[in-house]
Formats: C-alpha cells, sequence, structure tokens
C-alpha cells in the first residue's frame, strides 16, 4: 500500500470511530477502500454495448432491410431459415402472430418481443450463435430491419439508424405486465393448510412412463 | 451421446430381480456382492496397503460412484452450447451440492477466462465509473453465505402433466452451495451511487454476453459478486472467476463470467427478460420481471431413478427451498394429498437457502402416491399443479412450482404421475 493510501485509510478509520461514538441515528458513509481503478472512456467504449428499449446506446451508423437481406442470407438464414421459420431445431425468428392465447404459442420477434432493442442489443452481443460481436454497426442496423420485415414490422423501403429507431411499432409492446404473483396468488399463503380429508378420491391422469421422452436410464440404485 | 452410466451393474432386469427377493436384505443392491470380500474372509483391501498420499492431488469420488453424474435430454436443445445439465438429485443428501455436480445452463458454452485477464467493469450512473481485477475483488472484505439457486426453467417440461421420469429431470435444475465473495453493496459504494440509479445490468464475458436488469434495491439488498463456492474457485461452468449471486431469484440473473455492472434509472428489458423469463398466461398477456423463485419442495428418494428396495423401514429424504426466505414446514403425503403429515427437517435452516427433509415410515408393498408441500416464513404454502394451472395455464414454462406426485408400485417401481 501506497504512503498516501495509508495516511487516507488511517484517516478513514479515525472518522468511522469518530461517527460510530457518536448519534448513532447518523447513517455512516460508506468506507472507501482505495481498491479498483478508474474506468478510462476508451476500457468503457469497448465493453459498453447495451441499448435500452428508449434507444440510449444505440451506436452510429443504419442499415436499410435490402442490405440486411444479404447479411441474413450469409449469416442467419443456416439456423434460423431464409424466411425466419427456423431451419431445423434453431429458434424461430418470425411469424406466429395471434399464437399467444393458443395451446401452441410461438414467440418471435414479431409475435412476442415487446422493443426493438430487445432484439437489437441481443443481436448485437449475442449473434451470430458461433461468431458473436462480429458484426459492424451498419450490418447490425441492416439485418434487424431485415428481420423486422420478415416479421411485416417494416416494409421494404425502410432503413434502420438511431434517427429511425422511434418509428418502429412492435406488436406486442403492451403483451407485458409486472409481476402480480403476491396478488393474483394471494390464496397460496395459508397458515394453515389442510392435513386431514383434504380431497376426494385421487385418480392417476397421467404418467411419465406413456410420454416416454426420458433418456434411458440405467442407474437406478434404489434409495439409500 | 455416449451413455456415461454403461459401466454399471445396475439394470431393470437386475432390479426386479432383486425386488423380487424383497426382504431378503442384501441381493437387491446395486452391484453384485462377491463372497470373497465378505466374512469370514478377508479382503484384499484389508490385506495390502493402498495407494498412498498424492496420487490423487485432486481426489475424485469412490470409482463405485461413477453414476453420479449431471445428465442431459438431448432432444431438449439444439445445441449444447446453449442447454442445459440436470443435478442427480435423486443420488445426494444434505443440503449442500457438490460443485461438479451442479447443473449447468449456458447460452454460449463455458467461457474458460484465465484469472489475469479478468475484469469487472462498474458504471453508468456513479460518481466514479470503476475497474476491478480478481485480485482487487478479493481484497474487498468477504462474506461466506448458502444459498439455492434455482433455474427459472426448472419443471418446465412438467406444465402440461407428467414428461420426464426422474426427478434428476424433473427438479434438478436447482443446487444449493457456499459462496464467498464481496457484497455488491460493497462495490457500489466503492463507486459512488448518482441519487438517480435505481436499476443495474449485469453482463457476462461468455459467448452470449449474458445481460439481466435487477432494481437497485435488491442489489444493495444481499447481492454478492462470488468467486468461491464451497471453498474452492468457481467452477468454470459456474462463471469462473466471478460470478453474481442474486439469493432466492431466478437463476438467469445470476450472471455468471460477470464482467460489468452498469447502473442505470430503468431496466433495459433485455431480450433474456423480454423473449425469455417471462411467464405468458392463457390471457396472452405476460408477467414480466418475476423474478423471486416461489417455495418448493421435492422427494429426491425414493423416486424414479431411486427405487424402494426393500419392504419394510423406509426412509424418505427430500428437499425444499424458496426465494422468499426460511422454509418453515415441510409435510408429506403418502396418498396423493388427501392427508398430510409433518416432514422431519434435519440440518441447517437458512434463508433462500435448500433444507433437507425426511418422513421415515413403513412400506409393506402398497402403492404409494407421494408428494411433499413445502411452506415457507411468509406463510406461501406450494400449491398443487392444478391449483397453479387454474391461475397461469400452461403456457409459462417458467416458475413451476407445484406438487409432485412420485407413484410407488408394488414392485418398488416409481414413476412421475400426474394426479386429478
Ligand atoms: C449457428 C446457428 C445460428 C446462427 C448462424 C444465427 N443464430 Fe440466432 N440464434 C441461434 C440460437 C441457438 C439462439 C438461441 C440461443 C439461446 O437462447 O441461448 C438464437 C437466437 C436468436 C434470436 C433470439 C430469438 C428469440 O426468440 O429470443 C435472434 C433475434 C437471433 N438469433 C438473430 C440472429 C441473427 C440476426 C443472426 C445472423 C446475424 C443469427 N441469429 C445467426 C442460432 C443461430
Amino acid at each position: 500500500m501506497s504512503k498516501s493510501a495509508e495516511i487516507a485509510l488511517g484517516a478513514a478509520l479515525v472518522a468511522a470511530f469518530a461517527t460510530s461514538t457518536m448519534a448513532q441515528s447518523k447513517k455512516e458513509s460508506p468506507r472507501n477502500y482505495g481498491i479498483g481503478h478508474v474506468a478510462t472512456a476508451e476500457q468503457m467504449a469497448g465493453w459498453d454495448i447495451d441499448v435500452r428499449s428508449d434507444g440510449q446506446g444505440a451506436p452510429a451508423g443504419s442499415g436499410s432491410v435490402k442490405a440486411g437481406e444479404k447479411v441474413y442470407m450469409d449469416k442467419c438464414a443456416a439456423c434460423h431459415g431464409e424466411f425466419g421459420e427456423s431451419a431445423g431445431r434453431w429458434p424461430q425468428l418470425a411469424q406466429g402472430r395471434g399464437t399467444l392465447k393458443s395451446h401452441d404459442p410461438v414467440k418471435t420477434v414479431g409475435s412476442y418481443f415487446p422493443y426493438l432493442s430487445s432484439v437489437f442489443d441481443y443481436i448485437r452481443r449475442s449473434m451470430p450463435f458461433g461468431d458473436a460481436q462480429s458484426l459492424g454497426n451498419d450490418e447490425l442496423y441492416a439485418v434487424t430491419a431485415y428481420v423486422l420485415y420478415l416479421n411485416d414490422v417494416v416494409d421494404e423501403k425502410f432503413v434502420l439508424s438511431k434517427e429511425t429507431w422511434g418509428k418502429v411499432a412492435m406488436p406486442n409492446a403492451a403483451g407485458f405486465f409486472d409481476d402480480d404473483r403476491e396478488t393474483a396468488e394471494k390464496a397460496f399463503w395459508n397458515s394453515s393448510p389442510c392435513m386431514k380429508d383434504c380431497r376426494g378420491p385421487v385418480r392417476i391422469t397421467g404418467r411419465a412412463g406413456a410420454v416416454d421422452v426420458t433418456p434411458d436410464e440405467a442407474t437406478k440404485r434404489g434409495v439409500e | 451421446m455416449a451413455d456415461p452410466n454403461e459401466t454399471t451393474g445396475t439394470t431393470r432386469r437386475r432390479f426386479l430381480v432383486g425386488a423380487a427377493g424383497l426382504a431378503a436384505g442384501s441381493v437387491a443392491d446395486a452391484r453384485a456382492e462377491s463372497a470373497k470380500n465378505l466374512p469370514p474372509n478377508v479382503p484384499d483391501w484389508t490385506r495390502q496397503p493402498g495407494e498412498g498420499v498424492g496420487l490423487r492431488p485432486y481426489g475424485n469420488p469412490s470409482k463405485y460412484e461413477k453414476d453420479v453424474v449431471r445428465r442431459t435430454v438431448p432432444w431438449l436443445t439444439a445445441t449444447p452450447e446453449s442447454s442445459v445439465s440436470f443435478t442427480p438429485l435423486h443420488q445426494l443428501d444434505g443440503i449442500i451440492t457438490p460443485n461438479g455436480l451442479c447443473f449447468e445452463r449456458h447460452h454460449g458454452g463455458i467461457a474458460e477466462i484465465d484469472p489475469a485477464d479478468c475484469r469487472l467493469m462498474l458504471h453508468g450512473l456513479v460518481d466514479r465509473p470503476l475497474v476491478f481485477t480478481l485480485n482487487e475483488l478479493k481484497r474487498l472484505p468477504r462474506v461466506n453465505k448458502i444459498y439455492f439457486l434455482e433455474c427459472a426453467a426448472n419443471s418446465g417440461m412438467e406444465w402440461r402433466g407428467a414428461q420426464l421420469n426422474g426427478c434428476q429431470y424433473t427438479h434438478g435444475m436447482v443446487h444449493c452451495v457456499e459462496y464467498t465473495g464481496v457484497l455488491l453493496k460493497v462495490l457500489l459504494e466503492q463507486a459512488g451511487l448518482k441519487p438517480s440509479a435505481k436499476w443495474i445490468m449485469a453482463e457476462g464475458a461468455d459467448a452470449a454476453a449474458m445481460n439481466r436488469s435487477i432494481p437497485l434495491s435488491k442489489a444493495l439488498d444481499d447481492c454478492i459478486v462470488a468467486y468461491r463456492m464451497n471453498g474452492e474457485m468457481l467452477r468454470p461452468e459456474q462463471g469462473y472467476p466471478v460470478r453474481l449471486v442474486v439469493p432466492g431469484w431466478e437463476g438467469n440473473v445470476w450472471v455468471k463470467w460477470l464482467r460489468r455492472l452498469k447502473i442505470g434509472d430503468q431496466p433495459w428489458f433485455t431480450r433474456e427478460e423480454t423473449s425469455k423469463y417471462t411467464d405468458l398466461l392463457e390471457s396472452g398477456k405476460a408477467r414480466k420481471f418475476t423474478f423471486v423463485m416461489d417455495a418448493k419442495s421435492v422427494i429426491t428418494s425414493p423416486s424414479p431413478q431411486a427405487p424402494v428396495k426393500q419392504k419394510g423401514f423406509n426412509v424418505i429424504s427430500g428437499l425444499a427451498w424458496s426465494g422468499r426466505g426460511k422454509i418453515r414446514r415441510v409435510d408429506v403425503s403418502l396418498d396423493g394429498g388427501r392427508n398430510w403429515r409433518t416432514a422431519r427437517i434435519d440440518g441447517l435452516v437458512l434463508e433462500k437457502a435448500c433444507v433437507r427433509f425426511y418422513y421415515e415410515f413403513d412400506w409393506n408393498g402398497e402403492e404409494l402416491l407421494l408428494q411433499s408441500r413445502a411452506m415457507d416464513e411468509t406463510g406461501y404454502v406450494q400449491p398443487s399443479k392444478d391449483a397453479l394451472r387454474k391461475i397461469r395455464g400452461v403456457n409459462s414454462i417458467y416458475h413451476n412450482n407445484g406438487i409432485q406426485t412420485w407413484a410407488i408400485k408394488p414392485d418398488g417401481e416409481v414413476e412421475n404421475v400426474e394426479v386429478g
């Protein structure tokens, strides 16, 4: 530890001691340990990639649906399908609108994502899968615009940039509400749950054995 | 995928042979015994010394425990880099999960980070944006806390009915270990929060760069920036060298390979808190920011991978946990929820940690429908699956904490069933 840090530390200790003997109601100010380095603007620039729903953090640059088509076909379609319909078992990116209430909801950028940033920020940090954070900003804007186009959220002439960010209206923007379990599920709080004759006859209505999707299990050892 | 369990001697057939001889005492065990090692004979391991010290500088379990491993369900996901492996709950006891058996859930594979190159950046609405090295994090005051971590999607395959036949698969996305690290509050104090600070975003250094928003009130309450689990450094698959610990909250916010904390005045609505980890209800609307894990329990043994071997005295063993605080009580039913008896909790009862419960009973070969029901200190009682479905429908994927039913059959086999 440097001399000056030691002195600062000593002073802090004295100060802490002094305040602790004073009225307890006075909140102690947190200790600064003098550990850690100031993050430089340059360091932050490389890692500060998050984009918020209001567009805060969106980088400079722009990309058209047309330019995005090429990026998408080259770098995304192999997994997500030419039309975002999914190639094999990879996530589907398009279609699915109107299915959220059904028995088989299809959650996609168009049917489920509430904000443009939720898509953009994710592609920026994670995609293409296997080569994350490799897209330039213009490519990123373009491919995002194309994914929106595949979902009929924008037309084929659309150009996405910081300036047009606010023009994108996501279809399911109003599809979410804050956790309400403590009110909607209030009945689950019960200080004396039933212990005796709590229900009528019990019937088995389903069996995992009949579904038969469990990986082969040669490891039964019995209870201990 | 190669079956990691090929080498074990147990097969379904052997079990059934054993079960036929119930109460014969010794035949039903997993491995065939060898008379030369049994009294009155003196086995080799008594006659000759074994390996000396130093040959196992990092010790592994006995070679006879090779089947105690994490397992996967290959059809669940498109690729192992974004997938899950499950804790073998049926083969464990107590409350602490061994480090190598803690379930894995990665979105971009396991990042292998050189600790010398580990940096944690803290910026946004702070007075002093800071970068910490691992050694600097270790120099700050330490705390040790035991917490459970449950993936929000644990039991997610079971919303529409019994699917997977084994508590490793139905409930194995939970583990409980002791963490060592620095309180997030202390780190935030080093940077100095601006008055407008309300949320923080945690971000990983892995190939998914996983990011989640967390309310500042939680960050200042009990979150830890942890670097150790059960005394040793975090395992790579658990975020080595640094992860976030968010006690009682869904596993997805416990960002592994933590590289950045940004402080803001509103949530980010990242893909992981919109497209994923939101709970779609029958109305077509979805709950968001359902962070807390509701109280839950499961009987780990007997269970489909741990059938009953013997008639007579048997021990039911299980785990219970709650994201809202301490577990107050666990009840067990042998008749599918008609009648309940209070189980015995043995061992530590800690906030937001697993507890181990036992229920001892005599089994005479009758069919049973085993259930367990956890209750926490807020008075929350683990609901039946039907009660949950009544409110949430079957599309929500996440937060399925409904009561599990195991059917014990006359031959001692156990099956995951739904009851109505
Ligand atoms: C090698 C296959 C692959 C390629 C190529 C690929 N992705 Fe993905 N994509 C995935 C996987 C796997 C996920 C889900 C990962 C997870 O959830 O952990 C995903 C998820 C997504 C999602 C989120 C979907 C949702 O519903 O939450 C978007 C959007 C996306 N990819 C866009 C793209 C774009 C744009 C590209 C091209 C620049 C691309 N992907 C290239 C495999 C791929």
